[in-house]
């Protein structure tokens, strides 16, 4: 029972949940959007500054929720800074494949050492209902990248 | 607890638990290899094996429409049919039979309040009453109506630990509050509210009295005439009954007085193109083939939990929540929402900086299983201030060593978060 509790809940993660990283709200962002998990009441905001070129050049964000979706937006804000929005959205592609496939089928990291980082989370796949506390931070970020103001993990929820 | 004392016979003993657990199936599961120790009745209950025989048996055997066939076998399921709408009489203590509405849920049951005799009642100005502690199902049903008919929303408020406050409540009442929608207990803090005072003072100022009684009818003997409501919504799955059936219980003058709710088939006296006259009650409210198999099941149920003694259970779970309530208590950081001296065995807590999801998650690989969340009370959890609780809810079913796995299982949770 530990082992896998161990493994969804590592250091890190722990780290991260607990002392999030650009956890701030900035005063002029470009882009910003809220995200919520209305069944677990998770919810967040991501604030971005995207420079003309496409280049994410600051990245923040500010909620409330489990240890789990604190740890992945404060470790999502840290790899997105310096980023393209075309990357951004490489790696939620990436993100999300990891949390959602089996042992296996995991994207191959490439000597990528932010996917790398991010391999931390997968110990979600053994548990299907934290899959969205997970990849919620970067459906905002997606969101919030897209102009849209709001999303939700259930689209009717 | 508040309505009515627990008497419990001396001739009689306590209920055989073990006994109890052989009646529901669930309780023999195992989950992640371990015992399962369900702890989330108050979201819906595991259903005794009597109540799945019972349905089986009038699908296999007993089983087609009510109120038409002049046949034995519509005539055998319309008599089991109408003979659960006995049951929920006794076991509410409903003057009449045709004061019980079957509805789908409480939810329903509200809602059918607040359309039928709300849109008839009510007018621009006029005033409701709900609480702080509200389930979203007695919040937007009145919400919805109120942008409808331009009424006013009143929200009586709880005291820190959860406790109903009867005088800022009776400070709320006006000559324009025409009702008081309150929950009979808290499904977030276990409050059971002090229905009689409430039902005299909503009286005392000319208004009408609905109960949310999804959470109390399990925990507590109901007597809708003892307390004087004027609806009382029940929820069936609660009640170690079977999911889509409820009822609504309502004065048979008032119910008389109300228009359909839905409208079609079996709620009607005659149709033809140029009029509709209704049935008498309690068919005008129950338009269409109602569900026959789940109102006898849920008629099993309340056998069921007749049959075991309400007080006995009562005060098993009496038990219990002290018990947990104690051992809950001295675990360090860890802290109880709603301890207002008349409770229901509902135990909402955090633990530390802990999120509930994350509590809830960890737990589960011991085989505990509890909500975690909001609990459909996003306004209560405003007023306390917190995101999120986790929640533990006790059934008849539920032991102290239950309490004790959940401790355990919580101490797990510190150790892996340090």
């Amino acid at each position: 029972m530990l082992d896998e509790l161990r493994e969804l809940y590592q250091e890190v993660i722990l780290d991260h949940g607990k002392k999030p990283r650009n956890f701030r709200r900035p005063e002029h962002p470009t882009n910003e959007a809220a995200g919520r998990n209305p069944l677990c009441g998770d919810q967040l905001v991501i604030y971005l500054d995207i420079a003309k070129d496409g280049r994410i050049t600051d990245v923040a964000f500010v909620g409330k929720g489990c240890a789990i979706s604190m740890a992945s937006a404060s470790m999502m804000t840290e790899i997105v800074k310096g980023r393209t929005v075309d990357e951004a959205k490489k790696l939620f592609e990436s993100f999300h494949r990891m949390c959602t496939h089996d042992h296996g089928e995991s994207p191959e990291a490439d000597g990528d050492e932010d996917i790398e980082k991010l391999q931390v989370l997968s110990g979600v796949r053994q548990f299907p209902v934290r899959v969205k506390c997970a990849t919620l931070p970067w459906h905002t970020l997606s969101a919030a990248i897209e102009g849209v103001k709001e999303v939700s993990t259930e689209a009717g929820g | 607890m508040s309505e009515r004392a627990i008497k419990s016979r001396t001739d009689a003993a306590p209920l055989d638990i073990q006994r109890v657990r052989a009646d529901f199936p669930a309780m023999s599961l195992e989950v992640h290899g371990r015992p399962l120790v369900f702890l989330d009745s108050g979201a819906s209950a595991q259903k005794p094996r009597v109540v799945l025989d019972t349905m089986r048996r009038v699908y296999e055997s007993e089983y087609a429409n009510v109120h038409r066939g002049a046949y034995y076998l519509s005539e055998r399921s319309t008599a089991l049919y109408e003979g659960a709408r006995d049951k929920l009489r006794d076991f509410l203590n409903a003057r009449d039979r045709k004061e019980i509405i079957f509805t789908r849920n409480a939810t329903e049951s509200i809602n059918l309040v607040a359309y039928a005799w709300g849109r008839k009642n009510l007018k621009a100005g006029d005033e409701i009453v709900i609480s702080a502690m509200e389930h979203h199902s007695n919040i937007v049903p009145w919400q919805m109506l109120r942008d409808e008919m331009g009424l006013t929303l009143k929200i009586a408020p709880v005291s820190d630990d959860g406790e109903f406050l009867l005088d800022a409540f009776k400070a709320l009442l006006t000559d324009r509050t025409k009702l008081v929608a309150i929950t009979h207990v808290s499904n977030v803090l276990g409050t059971i509210t002090p229905v009689k005072e409430i039902v005299r003072l909503a009286h005392d100022a000319g208004a009408k009295v609905l109960l949310d009684g999804a959470q109390a009818a399990v925990h507590l003997p109901v007597d809708v005439q003892d307390i004087g409501c004027d609806f009382y919504a029940v929820t069936g799955h609660k009640l170690y009954g079977p999911t889509g059936i409820g009822v609504l219980y309502g004065k048979e003058a008032i119910l008389d007085a109300m228009p359909p709710f839905m409208s079609g088939g079996d709620m009607i006296g005659s149709v033809s193109f140029e009029k509709t006259t209704w049935a008498p009650l309690p068919a005008k409210f129950e338009a269409g083939t109602p569900a026959i198999v789940q109102a006898i099941g849920l008629g099993a149920a309340v056998d069921y939990m007749t049959g075991l003694g309400r007080e006995k259970i009562a005060a098993h779970e009496h038990d219990l929540l002290n018990y947990a309530t104690q051992r809950l208590a001295s675990i360090d950081g860890l802290k109880i929402y709603g301890t207002a001296p008349n409770k229901a065995a509902v135990i909402s807590f955090t633990l530390g900086d802990i999120h509930a999801h994350d509590v809830s998650t960890i737990i589960d690989r011991a085989g505990v299983a509890i909500r975690a969340g909001h609990h459909c009370a996003e306004p209560l959890m405003e007023r306390l201030g917190v995101a999120a609780t986790a929640r533990a809810s006790f059934g008849v079913y539920n032991t102290r060593e239950d309490a004790d796995a959940l401790v355990k299982a919580l101490e797990t949770v510190q150790e892996i978060f340090g």
